[in-house]
Parts: structure tokens; C-alpha cells; sequence
């Protein structure tokens, strides 16, 4: 283990985990708002908002599923001394991480029960940017109209379509998130 | 002048302190000490560490002082302490047949490998008010045992299991869930609904046990064993390689043999019901046993019959006495809001009544 | 108090209960199974508001509670004191301040923001319970969204009374989906669920759910088209602040039964009496 895994955690969990949650929860609650989030000191290509994330979330009862460029062993020990999580497949996971490429394709997830629709994975899509511009949404948690820089369009409008089954995601680039439970309604230009 | 009650803190801080003199009660009588009531009063002390799923005679003392005696109170207070605690680890299961037993009987054989040791037992007391104890209290020792006991005391129903005539219990190695981690979650297996019997409450369960006693889904149970005693509890410790003991349980254990016909899937054989709990309590673990053989109908396949002992669901949630009572209890909250909200509807529904039938009205 | 962890629960537990509250945010008016804890208070005295509020609490929140409305109930008292030791948060008892109310059986008369949560606390919280006491039935009911035996009840009453014999508790159906249960808030708290800018969530602790109602959701009253949902309250003025528009308590103020109603939120109530409203039985001014 490297000693990198090691370091980069709270500093005092009880309240950045508390912080940090708000952060997350304001995010889940209201689609489309961006905000800071941080406390985290992740190796890269961890981005500090999934990091702290991470931290918030996950223990020893989550399976998480690593994607692509973010299965690397300094993340895995790093996720391992500070929360625990054991690693799984896709199938098992109850949190993913990764970029939207290698995250994809979306049914390789747990989409919950018809009974247990609660028993669905947590998708952390790090981002290059993140902005409240580009596709237009709506839904709980939307007053009107809100808009927020989507990696796709279909993907999240098929999501949307298995309600009350379907994803949730956490979009992080940097020290910044945004989420998309999977109430919202995607309104794009056809195009997509 | 109406004036809105006010001073809802001062009331509860002054209810607290009147509490705490209460319980003290007369103080030329002398305290009693922790140590009194977990000797004294260990039957009292096993209950609190069976119900309140925490192995510590001295917390389980010194809750009962706390409760002024109140048991279900006292399971609260250990109950409430236990989920603060971080968990270290799983102990390995612990094995009853290398149990130190003293008390062990079987009502299915006059005798047996290991014999019938009655032990410290109310059985067969004569229920007369001993007023000695009144006076001074002091006993005579009792004899002590000439020879030791055996170091292995075999279980009763191994030897039925040799002939074939009692269903195979295998071992198995799954971790079984943690009531208090995760959720209920009906359908639940055996080992989910023993979890929950073993915390459940005495009475409840001893009223279950008994309704399948007069035929609300009869299970002809025999005591095949009962026994009380301690056990070793190992854990393994991964840096050593091996499992240590940590420390030791005085545990009840009940095994019952089922008489049963067979059924569709099942041939003609004895079944089991198993009861374990904390510290001395046979009368729960054997209303334990006779609950689990009544909850086993689907596996065996027997007919639910409608009997509440069958009935997965309305046992396990009904059946911990700090969920039932805080519920029960909390009818005497403040409820004036919904009370006002049936209020306006009986008058409003009053007044429709009465201007549709006016007639009526004046008759009365 | 420092032989406890912020805000009393353990890191690990607090993270199963924030789990729980984004999946319920995500299916509004889902009810989410959690792995509630043994409180040091009993269960139906609010363990399920307690444990959400435990894991949303930050230091720098304001924290108000009520019970029936009131900031100075005893139980209110009790759990506003538990958090005071145990997240040493500042409370509140004006709603304009508070950024987490808890609240038993009411929502605040003064209209929420986007600044706050409500958390409630729930007993059962199940709207299907009392029509089908099992748990394995009434899951498989809202996954089918059959909801026909909760419509079959409120005409059952419409046809035996004239109108929908239900005054608390009132189901709602929450964005066309889940048929909920907003607790036992007068159905004259109900029309405030609907749209509201702040987030609502709802905890039972015995019953081991949580859900959530995200700002800006739809919450409709389950009615009838010849027989509309009615907000109702006690026809009458507060009888301190002349409020018109409050929930009212009732109180009898002498041997011969006599009466009198008053606001029974206690903040609302106070604050309009502090900018000078008056009711029919207001102390004179010193």
C-alpha cells in the first residue's frame, strides 16, 4: 500500500462528512444546482468532490464498481483504508465511479425492484466541466426549468423512463457537483 | 385570562429530580449496590442481557437500579446503550455441546449419556413464602458434586439423528443477517426469526408458546433438552493465525422434539424447535423453541392454519416489547392537533345529521 | 456530552440513514427500508425524525422543533435539548430563523424557503397499513400502483357521511406515483406539501422507513371529482392574534365548558401578537 492511501481523508469526519452530505443531498434535491463540496484529498485521477463523495457515502456495506481509468491500485487502496468499500462488478455494485465512457453502457447496473426501487446503484460521473447550461430539465426539484452540461441525452432519458426503477448520478469535476435523480425529465433538442 | 402553557423544560428537569429521589426512596434504608443486584437478583439481570442482546451482568445491574426495577425500562437503557458501540468483530459461534452445564434434563429419556443434572432450579419447590428470608437470609451451603462432568455433553437430539428419526440439522457456515444493522425483512429465514425470538419479549412470547399448546397450530413438543451453563466464546484473531477466548456466557439452551405425521414433502419423523438465550431463562427458551417449530410450517410443509404463532410477519413485528411499549406509550404525547381535526368532523358530521333529520333531533 | 459523537449517532449509521434519504429523494414518496437505531428516546417519540435529523445536521445549522405546532410542547423541549447537547447546534423557536425544523403532527404556518428542511417524525407510515395491516402486501401494492382499496375506503365514507371522514393523515399522492402518508398533520397542513420550495423529509424509527418529498414536487390530496379535497379548520379567528387563517387548538378555559381557539403554532401565533394583531381574548397592552 502506498503511503498516498493513507492520507487525503477528513481531517474530523463527523462534521466534513456532515457538510458534505448537505452538499449531496442539496444536489439530489435539486437537480441541476451546482455546488462545492470538498475535504477530500484523493489520489488522480480522483477529482476532490467524488472524493469526499466517497467519504460520505461508503463503508464497509457498499460495494463500489470502479469504471475504467479509475480502477487503479491508488484508488483502490486509497478507498480501501478510508472507507472499506469492497469492490465489485457492476451488477453488484450499489456505487459506480468512473468517466461516462467507461461507466457505460447503463444496463450493466442494479436498476432496483419493482418492490425495492431504493435498491439501485449510485452512479459518481467525473466530469471535464460541469455547468448549469446545455440540456434543458425538469421535475421534482425543478421550480420551472433548469439546465445543466449532460454528457448525453438518451441515456438519461431511457433512465428517466424505468421510473420508479432507474439510476441516480452525482456529476463531480474538481471541487464542484451537480446530481440527476431519475425524476428528472430531459427536454433536449431532438438532435441528440 | 387564559395563559399559554408555558415552561416545558423546567417541568421535565423538575420531574427528573422528583424521579431520582423516588427511586432512592427512603434514605434510612440502606442503597443497593450494583454488586446486590447482579448476584441477588441475577434471574432479573439475565432478562435485561437477554432482551436487551448485551452480555454485561454489571451495565444490566445497574440499568435495573437506574429503572427502579422496571425490566422492560431497564432493556431500553441497555438497548439504547449497545447501538453506540462500535463492533470490533464476530466471535466464532459458540459450541453449547462443550457447554459447563448446570442444570440439564430431558424430558424424552430417563436417562442419558452425561445423566439429568436438575441444578439451581425452582422445580419442584414448594411455592410457600419463605420467611426466613425475611428475617436474615442466610443459607446453608449447598453439597458440591463428588465427581467432575463430563467435558463433551452430548446433545439429546444427536442421538435421535443416528437412528434417522429426527430431521438432519446440518451445519452451515452463512453469516446469518443482524436484526440491528438492517432491516426487517419479510419473508425472514430461521435464523433472521430466531435472532428475533431470542430478543423478544418474555411475555409475548411465552403467551405465543403457549396458544400452540392449546391447539392454535399444535406442535406436540417434547423437551428433548434443556440445558444452562457456560460456554466459551473464541474470536479469531487475524494477525495471530488462531482463535483466542475472550471470555465466557452463561447460556439457556432448548431443544424440543416435534412429533410429526409428514406432509407433501416431508416424510414421517421428529422436527425441531431450538430456543437460546442469555444468561438463565428456560421458561423463554422453551417458549422460544415452540414459537420457531410453529414459524417453520411453510419449510415443513404444513398447512398455515391462520394461528398467530405461524404468522412470520405479525410475530416479528410485534413481538420487542421497546418497539411495542414506546409505541403504546406514545399515545399519552400531546395529540391535540388530530384531536381538533376529528373534532371539527364529528360536529360537522353531527350538524349535518341533525339539520337532515330535525325531527329526530326533537324527539329525542 | 463528549463521550458521544456529533449529533449522537455513529459515523456508519449516519451514512445508512443519508443513504436512505437520496434514494428517497430520488422516489418521491417511496418509502425506503432503513436500519433504524435504538434511541435513547422511545420509539413513537419521534427516533425516526431524530435519526434524519441527526444525519443533516451541520454545526451551523439552526434547529427548531415542534410538537402539535408548539416550540414549548414537552417532547419538543426534550428533542430540541438533545440536539443542543449532543451537535451543540444553535435552536431556534422562530420558523424565519431555522434552517431544520422537526415537527410532530404540523407544518409551520409561515410559508417555507429554499433555506430550509422540514423533517417529520411518523408512526406509521404507511398509508395502506390501516386497510392492510401486512407489510408483504402493501409493498406488492405500491409496486403495481394499486391503490383501487384506499379509493374503495374514502367513497365507502363519502357514501356512509356525505364526505371523506378523514381529517389527519390525509394520503396523498406524491408526482402521480406514490400514494403517501404526510403523517398526522391536520389535512389542513396538506395543500403545504404541495410545491414546497424547502425539502421535506419524513422518518419513522420503529417502523424503519424513510422518504422525501424534493422542493417544487407535486403532492396532490387523494379526492374525488364530485367530491374535492377541503382544507378545513376550526371556523373561527384565533382568539389571541386574530389570525384568520391558522390552525387552530381548542381550549377550555373554565367549569362551564366554555371555549377558546388559538393558533397552535406558537411562533406564528406570537409574532403576530408582537406586531400588534390582536383576538378576542388578548390581554390588554401594558
Amino acid at each position: 500500500m502506498h503511503s498516498e492511501a493513507l492520507s487525503g481523508g477528513f481531517a474530523d469526519p463527523p462534521i466534513q462528512s456532515a457538510q458534505a452530505f448537505r452538499k449531496v443531498m442539496e444536489a439530489m434535491a435539486r437537480p441541476g444546482t451546482i455546488h462545492e463540496i470538498s475535504g477530500a484529498e484523493p489520489p488522480v485521477p480522483l477529482s476532490q468532490a467524488a472524493g469526499s463523495v466517497l467519504l460520505t457515502l461508503c463503508d464497509g456495506d457498499t460495494p463500489i464498481h470502479l469504471a475504467g481509468g479509475h480502477d487503479t491500485e491508488a484508488i483502490r487502496d486509497w478507498l480501501a483504508f478510508h472507507t472499506g468499500a469492497p469492490l465489485a462488478a457492476a451488477s453488484e455494485c450499489m456505487f459506480a465511479l468512473g468517466r461516462w465512457e467507461a461507466l457505460k453502457p447503463l444496463s450493466a447496473y442494479p436498476l432496483g425492484t419493482p418492490e425495492y426501487p431504493d435498491r439501485s446503484a449510485t452512479l459518481i460521473v467525473e466530469c471535464d466541466e460541469l455547468a448549469a447550461e446545455g440540456v434543458e430539465l425538469s421535475g421534482p426539484g425543478i421550480e420551472a426549468r433548469a439546465a445543466l452540461s449532460l454528457p448525453e441525452v438518451a441515456a438519461f432519458r431511457a433512465n428517466n423512463a424505468l421510473f420508479p426503477l432507474g439510476l441516480d448520478f452525482i456529476f463531480t469535476c474538481g471541487s464542484r457537483l451537480a446530481a440527476l435523480p431519475r425524476t428528472t425529465r430531459i427536454h433536449a433538442p431532438e438532435a441528440c | 385570562m387564559y395563559v399559554a402553557v408555558k415552561g416545558g423544560e423546567r417541568a421535565i428537569e423538575n420531574a427528573h429530580a422528583w424521579l431520582a429521589e423516588e427511586r432512592r426512596g427512603d434514605r434510612d434504608i440502606a442503597e443497593l449496590s450494583i454488586a446486590q443486584i447482579r448476584e441477588q437478583l441475577k434471574l432479573a439481570v439475565d432478562r435485561v442481557m437477554a432482551e436487551g442482546s448485551l452480555y454485561d451482568p454489571d451495565l444490566a445491574a445497574l440499568a435495573i437500579k437506574q429503572a427502579r426495577g422496571d425490566l422492560i425500562e431497564a432493556i431500553f437503557l441497555i438497548r439504547a446503550y449497545r447501538t453506540t458501540l462500535p463492533r470490533f468483530g464476530a466471535s466464532r459461534p459458540v459450541s453449547t455441546g462443550a457447554m459447563a452445564c448446570d442444570r440439564r434434563i430431558s424430558a424424552t429419556f430417563k436417562d442419558l449419556p452425561g445423566g439429568q443434572v436438575l441444578g439451581p432450579t425452582f422445580d419442584y419447590t414448594h411455592r410457600l413464602l419463605d420467611f426466613k428470608l425475611a428475617a436474615d437470609g442466610e443459607v446453608p451451603e449447598a453439597p458440591r458434586a463428588a465427581k467432575a462432568q463430563p467435558a463433551e455433553m452430548p446433545h439429546v437430539t444427536g442421538f435421535l439423528n443416528r437412528e434417522g428419526l429426527i430431521e438432519e440439522a446440518p451445519a452451515e457456515d452463512t453469516t446469518p443477517p443482524d436484526l440491528t444493522r438492517e432491516p426487517l425483512e419479510i419473508p425472514a429465514g430461521r435464523a433472521l426469526r430466531l435472532q428475533a425470538l431470542a430478543r423478544a419479549d418474555e411475555g409475548f412470547t411465552l403467551g405465543l408458546a403457549y396458544s400452540t399448546q392449546r391447539g392454535y397450530a399444535r406442535n406436540h413438543a417434547f423437551v428433548g433438552e434443556l440445558r444452562i451453563g457456560t460456554v466459551a466464546v473464541e474470536m479469531d484473531i487475524p494477525e495471530l493465525g488462531f482463535a483466542i477466548e475472550i471470555g465466557e456466557l452463561t447460556l439457556t439452551e432448548c431443544e424440543t422434539v416435534n412429533q410429526f405425521k409428514g406432509s407433501k414433502t416431508e416424510p414421517p419423523q421428529f422436527t425441531r424447535g431450538y430456543g437460546l438465550v442469555f444468561g438463565q431463562s428456560e421458561r423463554k427458551a422453551i417458549s422460544m423453541a415452540l414459537v420457531d417449530r410453529a414459524l417453520r410450517w411453510e419449510e415443513l410443509g404444513e398447512d398455515f392454519i391462520g394461528a398467530p404463532a405461524q404468522d412470520a410477519e405479525f410475530v416479528l413485528y410485534h413481538a420487542d416489547n421497546i418497539q411495542a411499549t414506546g409505541f403504546l406509550e406514545h399515545i399519552k404525547l400531546p395529540h391535540y392537533v388530530d384531536f381538533q381535526a376529528e373534532l371539527e368532523l364529528v360536529r360537522k358530521m353531527r350538524s349535518e345529521v341533525t339539520d337532515a333529520n330535525p325531527a329526530r333531533e326533537a324527539a329525542e | 456530552m463528549n463521550d458521544y459523537n456529533f449529533a449522537y449517532l455513529d459515523e456508519q449509521t449516519k451514512r445508512m440513514i443519508r443513504r436512505a434519504i437520496l434514494k428517497g429523494l430520488a422516489i418521491p414518496g417511496y418509502q425506503v427500508p432503513f436500519a433504524s437505531r435504538e434511541m435513547p428516546m422511545p420509539y413513537g417519540w419521534g427516533t425516526g425524525g431524530v435519526q434524519v435529523s441527526a444525519a443533516i445536521l451541520t454545526p451551523g445549522d439552526t434547529f427548531k422543533v415542534i410538537d402539535q405546532g408548539a416550540d414549548d410542547t414537552t417532547n419538543a423541549v426534550s428533542i430540541r435539548k438533545f440536539f443542543e447537547r449532543t451537535a451543540g447546534v444553535a435552536t431556534t423557536e422562530h420558523t424565519g430563523e431555522a434552517t431544520v425544523i422537526q415537527t410532530r403532527h404540523r407544518i409551520p404556518e409561515t410559508p417555507l424557503t429554499e433555506d430550509q428542511i422540514l423533517v417529520f417524525q411518523v408512526p406509521i407510515p404507511e398509508p395502506l397499513r390501516f386497510l392492510e395491516p401486512r407489510e408483504s402486501e402493501t409493498r406488492k401494492m405500491h409496486s403495481l400502483e394499486e391503490y383501487g382499496l384506499m379509493h374503495v375506503k374514502l367513497y365507502e365514507d363519502i357514501s356512509r357521511h356525505g364526505h371523506i371522514a378523514t381529517s389527519y393523515a390525509y394520503p396523498v399522492r406524491v408526482e402521480g406515483r406514490y400514494v403517501m402518508d404526510p403523517s398526522p398533520i391536520p389535512k389542513f397542513d396538506n395543500p403545504k406539501l404541495d410545491r414546497s420550495p424547502a425539502i421535506q423529509l419524513f422518518g419513522a424509527g420503529r417502523e424503519q422507513r424513510i422518504y422525501a418529498i424534493p422542493p417544487y414536487t407535486r403532492v396532490v390530496s387523494l379526492d374525488f371529482e364530485d367530491h374535492p379535497f377541503e382544507a378545513s379548520k376550526a371556523d373561527h379567528p384565533c382568539d389571541l392574534c386574530g389570525a384568520e387563517d391558522s390552525y387552530l387548538d381548542e381550549v377550555i378555559i373554565d367549569d362551564a365548558g366554555n371555549r377558546m381557539f388559538v393558533c397552535s403554532d406558537s411562533d406564528y401565533c406570537a409574532s403576530r401578537q408582537a406586531q400588534g394583531h390582536r383576538g378576542r381574548l388578548s390581554p390588554e397592552v401594558a
